[in-house]
C-alpha cells in the first residue's frame, strides 16, 4: 500500500510537466505567435544551440560561476557563523549588519560590484559569494545557538577536548539548519549568475538569454529560459541528495519524534 | 574521598541552595530526596564541577572541582537529550574514550561491547537512540558512564521519564552493577520510595532555600528485591519517616 502511494507520487511528479509541455505544443502550434513559437521550433533551437557548441561557450562558463560563488560563500559563512554562534557578543555587535544585508534585495549590490570589482568572472563570482553568504551565516548562527545544551553539558562532562566538541556536537548539531541555509542560497546564486550575466557578460546562459531577446530569435530566448530551470532543478536535486545522505540520522530521528 | 563544604548557589537574587554541607565515603550509595524544586539538580550540578557555586566548595580527595573531574560520570534526566543522535548507540559510549590513551582498539571495543552487555544491550550496539525505547536509551547512558570506569557516579533523576515497570527494572540494574563495579554513587531523586530502595544511605533536602534535613542510614540488607525489600518492617519505617519528614507531617504511630 505505502509502496503503491509512492508510485503514484513519482508518476505524478513526471506526469505533470509532460502534460504541461503537450498542452503548450497543442496551444502554440496553430497560431504561429511570434512571441510563443511551436514547441518544435524551441526544442530545435535547444538541440542545436545549447546542447551543440553553446554547452562550452554558455552552460559551462554559467555552472562555473554558481558552483565556485556558492562553495566560496558556504565555507566564509560556516566558519563566520562558528564565531558568531559560539560568541553572544559577536553576534549582539553583528546582529545590525547581518540584518541590513538580509533585509537588501540581492540584485540591489550588483551595481555596486559592477563599480568596484569590474564585469569579469571574479566579479560574478564574488558577487554570487556575498548574496549566497547571508543565508547560510544566518541559518549556521541559529542552528549553533539552537543545540539542546545538555548535549554540550555531556560533552564537558566527559572531558571531550573544544576540538572534539566542536567538531562531532556542534557541527553535526548545527547541519540540519546549516543545509537548510545551503538550499536557499543555491537558488539565490542562479539568481545572480543569470542576473549579472543580463547586464554585463560575454558569455554565459543568461548573456544567451539576453541576446536571443535583443536578436528577435524568441525559439532560442525560449531555449535558455528551459535550460536554466533545467540547471536549477539539477542543481537542487544533487544538493538533497547531499542532504540526505549527510544528515540520515536527522531524518530518523524527526520521523521516530512524530 | 568527595566533600560538599558549606556549599550555596543563587541565581540572581534567588537564594537556591542556602549551605548543604555532606561528604560521600567511597562505594557507598547515596540518595539525595527532597520536594520537587529544591534544588536537587543544582547541587549535582556543582557537585560534578558544571556549575560553580556561589559559596563554599566541593572537594574530591582534598582538591576543589573546579570543573568536571576525571573520576566522575553524571547520567542526566534527560535521555534523550543527552544522547548524540548522530551517533550510534556504540558511537555514543565509545565517543568519551576517543582520547583514552592507555587503551589501544581492541581494548576499546572489548570495553564499549562489555558496558552495553552489562545493561543487557548487546543487540542494539548499531543502532541509532532515537530507534530505542525511553528505557533502552537510558540504558545506553548507563552503559556510557560505566565505560568511561569513574570513581564516583552521578545520577539526576535518572528514572524520572520512563514507565513505572521500566523504571523497576532499571532501578534494578543499578543496583547490580554497582555490585559489580565498585563505584561511589549520588543519586539524586524526588521518588521517597526509590531513595529508600536504592540508598544505603539518604539524604533529605529541605525547601529553598535548602538545606540538608536529616542523613539517614538504610538499615536493610544488601541484597534488595523489589517485591520482599517493600515489605520490610525496616524499609516501610524509613519511608514513612521520610514522607513525614518532606511533606512536614508528624509521624503516625
Amino acid at each position: 500500500m505505502k509502496r503503491n502511494g509512492r508510485t503514484v507520487l513519482i508518476a505524478l511528479e513526471i506526469a505533470t510537466p509532460f502534460v504541461l509541455v503537450t498542452l503548450y505544443a497543442l496551444w502554440a502550434a496553430p497560431r504561429d505567435s511570434f512571441f510563443f513559437p511551436p514547441l518544435g521550433e524551441i526544442l530545435a533551437a535547444l538541440r542545436a544551440d545549447w546542447f551543440g557548441e553553446r554547452i562550452l561557450s554558455d552552460i559551462w562558463p554559467s555552472i562555473r560561476r554558481i558552483l565556485l560563488g556558492f562553495s566560496l560563500s558556504a565555507i566564509l559563512a560556516v566558519g563566520l557563523g562558528f564565531a558568531l554562534g559560539l560568541s553572544r557578543r559577536a553576534r549582539i555587535a553583528t546582529a545590525p549588519l547581518v540584518e541590513f544585508f538580509r533585509a537588501l534585495p540581492p540584485p540591489a549590490l550588483l551595481p555596486l560590484t559592477i563599480l568596484v570589482l569590474g564585469v569579469g568572472d571574479v566579479a560574478k563570482v564574488l558577487l554570487i559569494a556575498l548574496v549566497c553568504l547571508f543565508p547560510i551565516l544566518q541559518n549556521t548562527i541559529a542552528g549553533i545557538t539552537g543545540i539542546d545544551p545538555t548535549l554540550r553539558e555531556t560533552a564537558r562532562m566527559y572531558g571531550i577536548t573544544r576540538r572534539g566538541e566542536l567538531l562531532h556536537v556542534v557541527l553535526p548539531g548545527a547541519l540540519p539548519a546549516i543545509f537548510a541555509g545551503l538550499r536557499t542560497s543555491l537558488s539565490l546564486a542562479v539568481i545572480m549568475m543569470v542576473i549579472s550575466e543580463f547586464v554585463a557578460a560575454s558569455n554565459g546562459i543568461g548573456f544567451g538569454i539576453w541576446q536571443a531577446k535583443r536578436l528577435f530569435d524568441i525559439p532560442l530566448m525560449w531555449s535558455g529560459i528551459i535550460i536554466l530551470g533545467i540547471l536549477g532543478y539539477i542543481l537542487n536535486m544533487a544538493l538533497l541528495q547531499i542532504e540526505s545522505r549527510v544528515l540520515a540520522w536527522h531524518r530518523g530521528a524527526r520521523k521516530a519524534a512524530e | 574521598m568527595l566533600a560538599v563544604e558549606q556549599l550555596g548557589r543563587d541565581f540572581g537574587a534567588v537564594r537556591a541552595i542556602a549551605e548543604i554541607s555532606v561528604t560521600f565515603e567511597p562505594d557507598r550509595f547515596t540518595c539525595i530526596v527532597g520536594p520537587s524544586g529544591c534544588g536537587k539538580t543544582t547541587l549535582l550540578k556543582c557537585i560534578s564541577g558544571l556549575l560553580p557555586p556561589s559559596r563554599g566548595r566541593v572537594t574530591l580527595h582534598g582538591r576543589p572541582v573546579t570543573r568536571p573531574p576525571r573520576e566522575m560520570a553524571l547520567v542526566f534526566q534527560d535521555y534523550s537529550r543527552s544522547l548524540f543522535p548522530w551517533m550510534t548507540v556504540r558511537d555514543n559510549v565509545a565517543f568519551p574514550l576517543r582520547k583514552r590513551r592507555d587503551l589501544d582498539a581492541a581494548a576499546l571495543r572489548e570495553l564499549v561491547e562489555e558496558s552495553l552487555a552489562a545493561v543487557g544491550l548487546s543487540d542494539a550496539i548499531g543502532r541509532y537512540p532515537w530507534q530505542l525505547s525511553g528505557g533502552m536509551q537510558q540504558r545506553t547512558a548507563i552503559a556510557r558512564a560505566i565505560a568511561y570506569q569513574p570513581e564516583i557516579l552521578l545520577m539526576d533523576e535518572p528514572f524520572a521519564s520512563v514507565d513505572a515497570q521500566t523504571r523497576a527494572d532499571l532501578e534494578d540494574l543499578i543496583l547490580a552493577i554497582r555490585r559489580r563495579y565498585s563505584m561511589t554513587v549520588v543519586f539524586v531523586t524526588h521518588d521517597i520510595d526509590e531513595s529508600v530502595y536504592l540508598g544505603d544511605r539518604v539524604v533529605v533536602l529541605g525547601p529553598p532555600p535548602t538545606q540538608v534535613k536529616e542523613v539517614l542510614e538504610v538499615g536493610l540488607p544488601a541484597e534488595r528485591d523489589q517485591i520482599t525489600t517493600k515489605k520490610d518492617p525496616e524499609f516501610l519505617r524509613l519511608r514513612s519517616h521520610v514522607f513525614a519528614n518532606i511533606m512536614n507531617r508528624e509521624e503516625q504511630g
